[in-house]
């Protein structure tokens, strides 16, 4: 199939940016949309200009490496990640719409790619329970009821993509945080931390620059794993027994 | 060294050994004494001490999380932009420990066992045993961390069984085992970044490698946001950057996956293990055209239930399959391995896969002619189990399916196709996971040791988790007791300087050929060669032909290769891309080399010379019981092979055999 792609270009986080219109030719429906941008920066290199410069590395939706905006939508109109998009969504002919994730905490480095650091802090703040290596005790001494395991799970399926922040008009990251949140405090070994961590990575999200929740959903939405809006109310419910407790 | 050119290509070196593993007990024993004999750093003197470890995956990940928290000065590089990203996260069927949860006789002897004899008797025998021995502690130590296996509903963990083996000792989370071990070992990681004891330096590729007085002592590395060059200097260094299946350029492997960083420390000395080794996984979705830029792996789970067919004559090949009655298909692995059926280890799957296709009897689209796909049927485990048992074991497996290929497989049977996927070779260590660079560390598919020439499912990510948790943090103290004494390096010191200079001069070198191709253009091509010729089935005569190829191509590259925008002040992944072909051109080289020189056909390794009556890998253990640690002489030199002979004390050799 043929396409028009506007697509973003700025040569680096200084410079103004702006889009640009390009043409693509005999796409097959079997590629990603990755695959597409590849085709498209074959013949741009052919044509003696600089290829578009996009981020992705597994190309099977579980990295979190990729995004990008879409015709509006991050990660585009299916909800999965940007790589596992294929173009048998689109039809011939179709213009697309191509932008990076935008949010003030995701500064962009160059056309398609942004610096999502900001979420490592969140992590860095108490996104894990603190266990040293060796001598940890048998993995059946503590059993997880299948419910709880089968919960955190879905929690802890989030690929860090920042998908939740590009589409939030607040910019905000509550919902990679709350599912951080949830998965740890379902598991019994994260619970002794848990206050703790729900106010600490909070306080973080605030000090990246990242918008706080107005309850919206359209994170949920474009959540390419699916993550549950009540993964929020599971942290907020935390975060009020923290304020009680004085944490 | 001998004078003489083997078959005009290398040359021999003197033979080495593994001088670290204790062999004078049991080998039940080995690892306690070995741990027991390796010298301490005292608490205080640790964070005195300063480690660089380049990869975020389980074993690098792993490694830096556990050496941070006993306080060494740790800094990791890694090329994506968070370490959460590691390619490790790809992995999805699982991870195997020796816990015996079933009852089903499984024991630290039977998964030693399995892995020694699925590797084609090709890995050693003591690390295999240390392998077996921590996978236990292994599982222990993730749910601590809150990964989320699996899980009954009595709450403890569940298992299941893997191609090759006949216990169930695989544990799992859905299909994202990679993925949730790899988000333990990063958070832990990222509990050491905020207690200062690691720092992180994403977005950095290792271009180089600083040797100072025969020690690793650190690395160049470029900030590929900005194009910067850097030095970092330290007293130990560690690799653990994965696999380089990416030569083959369609794999399953990330697109960043390289070989940058362990060919580099090759050619400052360090020894390549087995090249040749490449494991082929059966159960990949099927090549659809020439704008493909990977290949997707389906777990290998799937053939459990899954039955693999294709048509009994050449001309139903093109017909639905579901028209196709049941006499007329041919469950060949079923007839031809009665016992292991469908279930016979990936080598085997893979190449009567092939041997299917070849005949003429594959299926989908052609690829140069041939149909190369065979089927994956659910419907009588459908039948059997219902569609809702079927969906809940395999559903997220089927939809992603589904949303690659546009077809449901509840209802059409799955295509596959064999596809590269895992490197069982990589640079040679020995016992403690030490190079022959003393300093030099390498750790999970970076190395060579563990896998033989064949790797079982669910043991890499074993071997990524116990190298990054439980040895690296055991051995390297061993060496980094011994560095108070040494000199002290800084940015001006002429090893440092050196490694800086030759890393700028590669840069320019390729910003300067100002060619007419693309980078692509040319790790395509290469791939081409590589799996036409070091794939599935190696001649003589077609490995001949490869190196005489790539030697060609790596000429053109050089004279013809164009790499677009600046090397400095922006982001240039054409630059990225360029710098990981030049490596691959010159491995493929010598994977090509060495599976020339090994006359046999020995798991992922299958030489058409070498087979038996009925068509099936012949080894030659007389001949080629030993690694081949190749030596880097210098640039369009000859290689030196040097062998490690392979010394099975504890299991008797035999041929592999599944039927
Ligand atoms: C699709 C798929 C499914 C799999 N399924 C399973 C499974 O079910 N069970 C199993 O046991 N195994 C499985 N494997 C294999 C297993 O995932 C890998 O072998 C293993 O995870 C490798 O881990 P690693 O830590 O050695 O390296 P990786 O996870 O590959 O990490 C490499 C690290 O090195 C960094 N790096 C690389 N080069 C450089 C450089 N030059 N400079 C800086 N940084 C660099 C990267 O940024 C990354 O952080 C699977 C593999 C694939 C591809
Ligand atoms: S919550 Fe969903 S959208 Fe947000 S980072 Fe995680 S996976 Fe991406
Ligand atoms: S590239 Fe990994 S999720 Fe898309």
């Amino acid at each position: 199939m043929n396409l028009t792609l506007k697509i973003w270009r700025q040569s680096g986080p200084e410079d103004r940016g702006a889009m640009h219109e390009y043409q693509v030719k005999g796409i097959s429906e079997e590629s990603s949309f990755l695959e597409m941008l590849d085709v498209l920066n074959e013949e741009l290199f052919a044509r003696g200009e600089e290829p578009i410069a996009f981020d992705s590395d597994c190309r099977e939706g579980i990295c979190g490496q990729c995004g990008i905006v879409i015709n509006g939508i991050a990660h585009g109109p299916e909800v999965t990640t940007t790589c596992q998009l294929h173009m048998r969504t689109f039809h011939d002919g179709d213009t697309i719409t191509i932008e990076p994730w935008r949010a003030e905490a995701f500064p962009v480095i160059k056309d398609l790619v942004v610096n999502r650091s900001a979420l490592d802090r969140i992590i860095q703040a108490g996104g894990y329970i603190s266990v040293n290596t060796g001598a940890a005790p048998d993995a059946h001494a503590t059993p997880v009821p299948k419910q709880d395991a089968d919960r955190a799970f879905e929690a802890a399926a989030c690929i860090g993509c920042g998908a939740c922040v590009a589409a939030c008009p607040n910019a905000s990251a509550m919902l990679f945080t709350s599912a951080k949140v949830t998965h740890l405090q379902l598991l019994p070994q994260g619970k002794p931390e848990n206050y703790k961590r729900v106010v600490n990575m909070l306080n973080q999200m605030d000090e990246e620059g990242f918008g706080s929740c107005t309850n919206i959903g359209e994170c949920a939405a474009v959540c390419p794993k699916q993550i549950p809006l009540d993964v929020i109310s599971t942290l907020n419910r935390q975060l009020g027994k923290a304020a009680l407790k004085g944490v | 060294m001998s004078d003489t050119l083997i078959k005009g290509l290398y040359r021999e070196g003197e033979k080495i050994a593994d001088t670290k593993a204790p062999l004078d007990v049991p080998i039940s024993q080995s690892w306690e004494e070995r741990k027991f004999k390796a010298a301490l750093v005292n608490p205080a003197n640790r964070r005195k001490l300063r480690v660089i470890i380049v990869g975020t995956g389980l074993a690098g990940g792993a490694a830096a999380a556990s050496l941070g928290e006993m306080g060494y000065n740790v800094e990791v590089f890694f090329y994506q932009d968070s370490a959460r990203r590691a390619h490790s996260i790809a992995a999805q069927g699982g991870i195997n420990a020796a816990k015996n949860y079933r009852n089903d006789n499984d024991s630290v002897y039977r998964l030693f066992y399995d892995t020694v004899k699925g590797g084609d008797y090709r890995a050693r025998e003591t690390n295999v045993y240390r392998l077996a021995e921590v996978s236990a502690n292994i599982i222990d130590q993730c749910v601590a961390q809150g990964v989320p296996f699996a899980r009954e509903y009595g709450g403890l963990l569940d298992n299941r069984s893997f191609g090759g083996v006949q216990v169930s000792r695989t544990f799992y989370a859905r299909g994202q085992t990679g993925q949730q071990l790899l988000i333990g070992a990063y958070q832990a990681l990222e509990r050491q970044v905020a207690a200062g004891t690691v720092t992180e330096h994403p977005r950095h590729e290792m271009v180089e490698i600083i040797v100072s007085d025969g020690r690793a002592r650190g690395i160049v590395s470029r900030d590929m946001a900005t194009g910067k060059l850097e030095t970092h200097v330290a007293d130990a260094v560690v690799l653990a950057t994965g696999g380089y299946g990416n030569v083959f350029f369609l794999s399953t492997n990330a697109m960043g996956c390289n070989a940058t960083a362990i060919w580099r420390a090759h050619r400052k000395g360090a020894y390549f293990g087995n090249p040749c080794f490449t494991q082929i996984h059966p159960t990949c979705i099927p090549q659809h055209g020439d704008q493909q830029s990977k290949l997707t792996l389906m777990s290998e789970s799937l053939r459990n239930d899954g039955r693999i067919w294709v048509p009994k004559k050449a001309e139903d090949c093109e017909k639905d399959p579901r028209e196709i009655p049941e006499e007329d298909r041919d469950y060949y692995l079923e007839r031809i391995y009665p016992s292991f059926g469908n279930l016979v280890p990936r080598d085997i799957a893979s190449r009567q896969a092939k041997n299917m296709c070849d005949e003429g009897r594959g299926v989908g689209p052609k690829i140069d002619g041939v149909a190369r796909g065979v089927y994956l049927d659910f419907a009588e485990a459908i039948g059997r189990m219902g569609k809702d048992a079927v969906s809940a074991k395999y559903g997220n497996l089927f939809d992603m399916y589904e949303r690659i290929t546009g077809d449901n497989p509840y209802e059409v049977p799955m295509r596959i196709y064999p596809a590269v996927h895992y490197t069982m070779g990589g640079l040679w260590v020995d016992y403690d996971l030490e190079s022959n660079v003393p300093g030099l560390y390498v750790a999970g598919e970076a190395n060579f040791s563990d896998h033989g020439a064949n790797r079982l499912g669910a043991s890499a990510l074993m071997q990524g988790l116990s190298d990054g948790y439980f040895v690296l943090p055991n051995t390297i103290n061993d060496y980094l007791a011994h560095c108070f004494n040494l000199p002290k390096l800084d940015e001006s010191s002429p090893d440092v300087v050196e490694a800086l200079q030759s890393a700028q001069a590669r840069v320019d070198r390729l910003m300067a050929v100002n060619g007419s191709r693309s980078v692509d253009s040319f790790h395509k091509e290469l791939g081409h060669i590589m799996w036409e010729y070091c794939g599935m089935e190696r001649t003589e005569e077609g490995l001949k032909k490869a190196i005489g190829m790539i030697r060609e191509l790596r000429k053109e590259y050089w004279q013809n290769v164009r790499v677009p925008g600046k090397s400095i002040g922006e982001l240039n992944q054409s630059l990225e891309k360029a710098g990981r072909v030049a490596d691959f051109m010159e491995l493929g080289e010598l994977m090509c080399i060495d599976a020339l020189h090994r006359e046999e056909s020995c798991g992922g390794h299958f030489r058409a010379e070498s087979q038996t009556p009925e068509g099936e890998a012949l080894r030659h253990d007389d001949k080629f019981l030993y690694v081949a640690a190749w030596e880097w002489a210098g640039e369009d030199q000859p290689p030196v092979l040097h062998k490690e002979d392979l010394i099975y004390n504890n299991i008797e050799l035999k041929q592999r055999s599944y039927k």
